[in-house]
């Protein structure tokens, strides 16, 4: 149990002085690197709840994919970012303004929480022992039977979201000279290559 | 639990994962050391046959001199991050040995979600790459270190649905039990290469793609872009990113080892091949996998940049996700998916 408690604590501080970092750091490549930590750690955590698929898809979805192309766009931007914090004591009322009253709401809102008491210790649906079945199964017995319709609308509007993304900076550009690979392997010595007789000293 | 059982079981798991590390590094010595002279061969010359019998020594040679090599430094790098690229890509490729099973129970972390765990770590690898091209501050370096996040972002889209339809064959996320699942009386006829070959072959070109393996090597492809990520290395950071690169070769070549040819099971499901070790087995498999890819070095010249991309989002993508509908339909059609009976 010891040895439970130390991880805990130690992904736990990881993880908040790591988020921290990311809004204190001055380089921005550097805070998205302490985000990627922040992201590990937090994957730490489900696993020690024995959320072992969140934690891998936390991986694999977040530090693999997204924070990838964060730190793609973060290393082309050629901002000066000590120039944009010259008025962070100005903004700092306004911020810790929102700040508040967010931390308020989520303190309302977690506090207020309980999980559906139709849900927890259900006579027609126990909840597996993990020992039992695994946690990937169990999630996935649920999302496709009980929430079937809520995945496919989060799918669905994912869909829209790339569509409209890709709408937006689709642009088409005239003149520019694109290869079109059915046309090349398309392409015979009949409609290609041409032998012709020159004729000497005159060239074609 | 004792403390006395704590220490027992700690000291256990470090000396399994210490047995692991050493035939991991020398497997490693003698997998370069073979994939240079099946580059020689190919090309009719003779490869390293100088250090020790037949050459057997070259790579120990190379680590010696890497190591006592000066590492040097470029003044406008950004030196925390410089080193530690090398040593991340290193230390995740190695990390996703610990759960690959060699033989029956002989994974050191046999876990549920092992092949997630593994394309978790593979996906990681991506960072010591543009970590390394970043923090050299120099232009060869950041543009090989831009091309290899576009590549391995791009062809993981691709493996990751060769991934989803193994799992949906063998219903488990669990390496060993994803090969016990291939085990039937039909021996090589049994695995999954057969059933899924097209996945196969994707998975193999992808698994290319993904550690930068040449006819893919972009990021690195020294005829453009001098070395790419890796110009500004030398000595032990270069020699952890090279094996690391490496470590991450052999770690596909164990996957798909697990996934397609049946990891640690008998070619001939009867009695004398049965007697052999399991590991043997799977050693020849991934082997086997490992000369493929050194042939694809030998034989095929580099892909440009577009192809490669084009490679990526516009046949394989379309091809895995056809295939993921369509075993999962076949599955469904003749009542042989897991959990169905």
């Amino acid at each position: 149990m010891t040895v439970t408690a130390a991880f805990f604590y130690l992904f736990a501080t990881i993880t908040i002085a790591s988020g921290f970092m990311v809004i204190a750091s001055r380089n921005p490549v550097q805070s998205v690197l302490f985000l990627i930590l922040a992201f590990v750690n937090a994957a730490g955590l489900f696993l020690m709840m024995g959320a072992e698929f969140l934690a891998m898809i936390l991986i694999i979805v977040y530090v693999g994919a997204v924070a990838v192309l964060f730190l793609f766009v973060v290393m082309m931007l050629d901002v000066d970012f000590a120039e944009l914090r010259q008025g962070f004591l100005q903004y700092l009322p306004i911020g810790g303004l929102i700040g508040v009253v967010f931390l308020l709401e989520l303190i309302l809102v977690i506090g207020a929480y309980v999980i559906d008491p139709g849900l927890v210790r259900s006579p027609m649906v126990p909840i597996p022992s993990p020992t039992v079945m695994t946690n990937t199964e169990a999630l996935g017995q649920v999302l496709y039977t009980r929430y079937f319709f809520f995945f496919q609308a989060a799918g669905l509007i994912l869909l829209v979201a790339m569509i409209g993304a890709i709408v937006l900076t689709l642009r088409e550009r005239v003149g520019v000279k694109r290869q079109d690979i059915a046309k090349q392997n398309a392409r015979t010595p009949e409609t290609a290559v041409e032998v012709r007789k020159v004729p000497f000293r005159q060239g074609i | 639990m004792e403390l006395g059982d704590i220490l027992l079981s700690v000291a256990i798991m470090l000396g399994k994962s210490l047995l692991m590390l050493v035939a991991l590094l020398i497997f490693i010595a003698y997998a370069l050391l073979a994939d240079r002279k099946v580059w020689a061969a190919v090309q009719l010359r003779r490869g390293p046959n100088v250090v020790g019998p037949w050459g057997l020594f070259q790579s120990f040679a190379d680590l010696l001199k890497f190591v006592f090599k000066e590492p040097v430094i470029p003044a406008p790098a950004n030196k925390g991050m410089f080193l530690l690229a090398p040593l991340l890509t290193c230390t995740l490729a190695l990390a996703s040995w610990a759960v690959i099973p060699l033989n029956a129970g002989w994974a050191i972390a046999n876990i549920n979600v092992g092949i997630l765990y593994i394309f978790a770590i593979s996906s990681l690898g991506v960072y010591g790459i543009i970590m390394g091209g970043w923090a050299s501050n120099s232009k060869y370096p950041f543009l090989g270190a831009l091309r290899s996040a576009a590549q391995m972002v791009s062809y993981e889209v691709s493996i990751g649905f060769v991934i989803v339809t193994v799992l949906m064959c063998a219903g488990t996320l669990n390496l060993s039990k994803i090969v016990e699942a291939q085990d039937s009386s039909l021996g090589i006829l049994g695995w999954y290469w057969l059933p899924l070959f097209p996945m196969f072959v994707v998975f193999f070109i992808s698994a290319m793609a993904e550690t930068n393996r040449p006819p893919f090597d972009l990021p690195e492809a020294e005829s453009e872009l001098v070395a790419g990520y890796m110009v500004e290395y030398s000595s032990t950071p270069y020699l952890l990113f090279m094996l690391g690169e490496y470590v991450a070769i052999m770690t596909m070549c164990a996957l798909g080892t697990v996934m397609f040819l049946g990891g640690w099971l008998s070619p001939i499901p009867f009695a004398p091949f049965t007697w052999v070790p399991g590991v043997i087995w799977f050693v020849v498999k991934a082997s086997f996998l490992f000369f493929l890819m050194a042939m694809a070095k030998a034989m095929v010249p580099r892909y440009r940049y577009d192809q490669l991309m084009r490679l990526g989002w516009k046949v394989f993508l379309p091809l895995s996700l056809a295939m993921v509908i369509i075993v999962a339909a076949v599955l469904m059609a003749t009542g042989r998916a897991p959990g169905m009976h």
